[in-house]
């Protein structure tokens, strides 16, 4: 396999199951992606989107229901994964328990037919890029959680794949330990430069470490773009729920001009941005906490009259829980001081208030 | 035993529960073999070793340790490597490997001395094979597959390979699907991923199943008998012994055989395990990957 | 970060994934050979079963395909010549004292092995584990002395419990891991509700054991009714089980017509396959050798 690529090409890659009771469904639908050269992409979404199908599928773990991959000019999902050559790296490390951290990372050089003697030298080099240095002959039994992980990348990348698949590596350490080896995973991509694609359920996670976010449910994609683009403008509200719009309402459709909707219903009026073709009578509106303010002066639009219902102490800013006349719920991030049972009012600018098609039934 | 000074009521009353059992393991198997080891020792004639020294000068008794270990090793060479391809291709769970499964679990219970009668039925100078084989003139000339080694060789193989079928199949399930998916990402073939993955951690479990079914066939007796000629070439121990203790009523030298019988076994068993040691440190220290 | 440098030059390259074609045959021809390994052990197993049923109900076979007549007689013959009725009798007995005083002893001592830890207790699992290491044979002819010499050999009592002795460690083998697998919490909520420990045991623990209990007794019984050699060693002429008697009637094949051996043997098969059914509706193939260090049944 080559070393370099241009890209990587799904096309419309579908993989299906045979579900209980002899319902086949398609755990993935046509996912149709391009990777560059060096780029890093990570599919988001809740369990079952299928994004861990799609690695499985890209790796050759899984093979293809139909659909292509493509790598520059040559078609690989005919191959199997012995021939692909990309680095994978397992949700629960998979390092073989009867090697060292040694043979653990040199067992992919080792199976191309590299002698020892040259392997030797560019395991030292993996571990010293994972900081590992030291432990080769340690067994994984004996490692920690973390550098077990730190072993599960270098086995990965010591081969120097053209592309690098990881199973949500973060996902079996504690939040700490997430946070200082998310961060040594965007070092070690920022020093080799080569293609990743991410899997992870975690949104803050995709957000920090990725070029491109894939948000997928159901099998299905549902948005791709940049971290910027997915954060701010969610291409559905599938997408809206799962990058944290947390405040979700259905409202009756007022009236709309020029892509600003207005959506009226007894206790609030809000006007918004339209983001997809509307139906129907009614819409659903997202909004995220950070941007529901409480409302120290008069506002013109956008301003509903709640009481708090309770509040989370967070620190520098606290999560308040609050309830319209309506019986409807808002959380909003303030670092203003309020108590529960105040009456208060809040704002949402409305660039902000993200309105979608209604998904049917009540909030 | 179980003269624990009790802390507090209701709480270590529990371990008095393992007495019964405990009891009964002491009275009824170490006492018996404590016995018969004592026993052993002291023959109707002669001193101390006298037994021992019988069984071994005897010319129908020493022979029979040699006797039975080319019954015993072979079969559970034959057992134990044939069982892991074929475990190892049923591992992945499916309608086939339950299938096998359950239809491999039958002979286990049919017990040796109704495998025994199969035999004789089967493959005797008239039964179906021998037909079967003039038939279709595979071979001319009469089998002799019955009341000699090969008949007991064969019995020690249908008894014993489902036993070592399933011990394998279970050791093999238990190993982590994902390292083999794991070692395929990184450039393994089928046969690498068996080479490098699994036998390397099957090995402790291959040696303790080997261990099993090797104890298991040297001590085969109803089949030595029934499929085999027990005057001479399948005369084996558990025959020796028998005889001493129901047709001599010799019950010192009985036991003496018995400890001999156990005390071969324990040899063979110990130099397995220390082969499994000495192989398991290996993939750790170095040495081709 | 510093950087690390290392001149490319010093490094070998990697070589490039190497392709292997001509595999695909190789991989179905071992697949084929395999399949037929199995196929040919179960063909040959299932037709030394049916030359036996065969044969069982044949008036008269000789070296033909199939025998020349029919008749069932053979099994009343059988019936009649070997006593089967008494036969039966005695191996329910044995087998049914058996899996009861094996459940009695050996689950509360695969609770106290599950749930404490004691002084000894390692030479005490070595102690239970031992009977199923060591063959039958081995402990059996010292056993057999002893028995007789107490004037047990013989009896009923004697074969019931010499084959006691592989039974109960397997009963703690089989259960030990059952009560491991319970949460303690259960037990202490029962103690804080006040239950003291018999109460606890009748109500909460034999309900949730319930399936393991009904695996243990299950692969006891399938066990016991196979196992010869113990009982050879022990059983007078009117305590033998089915599977010794057998193998009287087929050391004296010559002597008797060895159709009513066959037919002997297959109402043997019979009972032990009616057993095996029902234990493997309820457990897994793989426990009847065990997950743990265990000794196999040797009949």
């Amino acid at each position: 396999m080559k070393h370099d690529f241009s890209e990587l090409r799904l096309d419309r890659v579908t993989r299906r199951f045979a579900g209980a009771g002899g319902n086949a469904f398609n755990a993935l639908n046509e996912l149709s992606l391009t990777v560059r050269r060096g780029e890093f992409i990570a599919l988001l979404g809740p369990s079952g989107c299928g994004k861990s199908t799609a690695l499985n599928c890209i790796a050759g773990l899984l093979p293809l229901s139909s659909g292509t991959i493509g790598l520059d000019d040559t078609r690989i999902d005919t191959l199997p994964p012995e021939r692909r050559g990309f680095g994978m790296v397992f949700q629960n490390y998979a390092l073989f328990p009867h090697m060292s951290v040694a043979k653990n990372i040199g067992f992919g050089l080792r199976m191309r037919g590299m002698p020892q003697a040259d392997v030797a030298p560019r395991v030292a080099k993996a571990l010293r890029l994972v900081q590992l240095t030291g432990q080769e002959h340690k067994l994984p039994g004996q490692l920690s959680g973390g550098q077990q992980q730190r072993v599960a990348i270098a086995r990965a990348i010591v081969i120097e794949p053209p592309l690098i698949l990881m199973d949500e590596p973060l996902s079996n350490l504690d939040a700490k330990l997430r946070l200082e080896t998310r961060s040594e995973i965007l070092r070690i991509h920022r020093e080799l430069g080569r293609a990743t694609i991410y899997v992870t359920h975690d949104q803050d996670e995709a957000l920090s470490l990725a070029d491109r976010i894939v948000v997928m449910k159901d099998g299905v994609v549902q948005q791709i773009g940049t971290p910027e683009e997915v954060y701010a403008q969610p291409a559905n509200i599938h997408v809206a729920r799962f990058m944290g719009y947390r405040n979700v309402v259905d409202l009756p459709i007022a009236g709309e001009r020029d892509g600003h909707v207005t959506l009226e219903a007894p206790d609030m009026k809000l006007v918004g941005v339209r983001k997809l073709p509307l139906d129907g009578k009614r819409a659903a509106v997202a909004m995220r906490p950070e941007e529901i303010a409480i409302a120290t002066e008069p506002a013109a639009s956008n301003v509903i009259a709640a009481r708090v219902d309770h509040v989370e102490y967070g620190g520098r800013d606290s999560l308040v829980e609050v309830v319209t006349a309506g019986g409807k719920r808002l959380h909003l991030r303030s670092s203003t001081k309020v108590a529960a049972g105040a009456n208060v009012y809040v704002h949402v600018p409305p660039e902000r208030v993200l309105v979608y098609p209604s998904e049917g039934g009540g909030i | 035993m179980a003269a624990a000074t009790l802390r507090s009521a209701g709480f270590d009353r529990a371990v008095l529960l393992v007495v019964p059992a405990a009891a009964f393991m002491l009275l009824l198997f170490v006492y018996p073999f404590i016995y018969g080891l004592v026993l052993s020792f002291e023959p109707k004639t002669g001193g101390a070793l006298a037994n021992y020294h019988k069984f071994f000068t005897t010319s129908n008794l020493w022979p029979t340790i040699g006797t039975t270990l080319k019954l015993a090793v072979p079969a559970t060479i034959i057992n134990v490597f044939i069982a892991v391809p074929i475990a190892y291709r049923m591992r992945v769970r499916s309608r086939w490997q339950r299938i096998a499964t359950a239809l491999l679990v039958v002979p286990i219970t049919l017990g040796t001395v109704l495998i025994a009668e199969g035999m004789l039925t089967y493959f005797g100078p008239r039964g179906w094979l021998a037909q079967f084989l003039q038939v279709t003139h595979l071979y001319d000339g009469s089998i002799r597959l019955t009341h000699n080694y090969w008949g007991v060789l064969i019995s020690l193989v249908v008894s014993g390979f489902p036993f070592t079928f399933l011990l394998i199949l279970s050791y093999i399930t238990g190993i982590d699907p994902v390292l083999a998916r794991a070692a395929a990402t990184l450039g393994a073939d089928p046969k690498a991923q068996f080479r490098h993955i699994y036998l390397p951690l099957l090995a402790p479990g291959l040696a303790m199943c080997f261990c099993l079914a090797f104890v298991q066939a040297f001590s085969v007796f109803p089949s030595a008998v029934l499929l085999g000629a027990p005057a001479g070439p399948t005369r084996v121990i558990s025959i020796a012994a028998y005889e001493a203790a129901f047709e001599q009523y010799d019950y010192s030298l009985a036991s003496a055989i018995a400890m001999i019988m156990g005390f071969v076994q324990l040899l063979i068993v110990a130099f397995v395990l220390s082969l499994r040691g000495w192989f398991y440190k290996g993939p750790v220290t170095g040495g081709k990957g | 970060m510093d950087q690390i440098i290392i001149p490319r030059e010093r490094l070998v390259a990697i070589p490039a994934v190497r392709t292997r074609k001509g595999n695909a045959w190789a991989l179905r021809a071992w697949r084929a050979l395999l399949a037929g390994v199995i196929t040919l052990f179960l063909v040959n197993v299932g037709l030394m079963i049916a030359a036996v049923a065969t044969n069982s109900f044949a008036s008269r076979w000789l070296g033909t395909w199939l025998p020349q007549g029919w008749t069932p007689s053979w099994y009343v013959d059988a019936w009649k010549e070997f006593q089967l009725a008494s036969i039966l009798w005695v191996t329910v007995e044995v087998v049914l004292a058996v899996v009861l005083l094996a459940l009695l002893i050996g689950v509360p001592a695969a609770y106290a092995l599950a749930r404490r830890d004691f002084p000894g207790k390692r030479a005490v699992l070595l102690l239970f584990l031992l009977p199923l290491m060591v063959p039958p044979i081995t402990y059996g002819i010292p056993l057999a002395t002893v028995l007789y010499q107490t004037g047990l050999g013989g009896t009923l009592a004697g074969v019931i419990l010499a084959n006691l002795i592989p039974a109960a460690p397997f009963v703690i083998l089989v259960m030990t891991p059952f009560i491991e697998q319970i949460d303690p919490n259960l037990e202490s909520a029962a103690r804080v509700f006040g239950a003291n420990t018999w109460r606890m045991f009748v109500h909460v623990l034999v309900p949730l054991l319930a399936p393991g209990i009904l695996a243990a007794s299950l692969l006891v019984l399938v066990r016991t009714i196979a196992l010869f050699e113990l009982t050879f060693l022990t059983a007078g002429p009117d305590s033998q089980t089915l599977v010794v008697a057998l193998y009287y009637a087929v050391f004296a094949a010559g002597v008797r017509a060895p159709q009513s051996v066959d037919a002997m043997a297959m109402i043997y098969m019979a009972v032990t396959l009616v057993w095996l059914l029902i234990a493997l509706r309820f457990v897994n193939p793989t426990q009847l050798v065990s997950r743990v260090k265990e000794h196999p049944q040797t009949a």
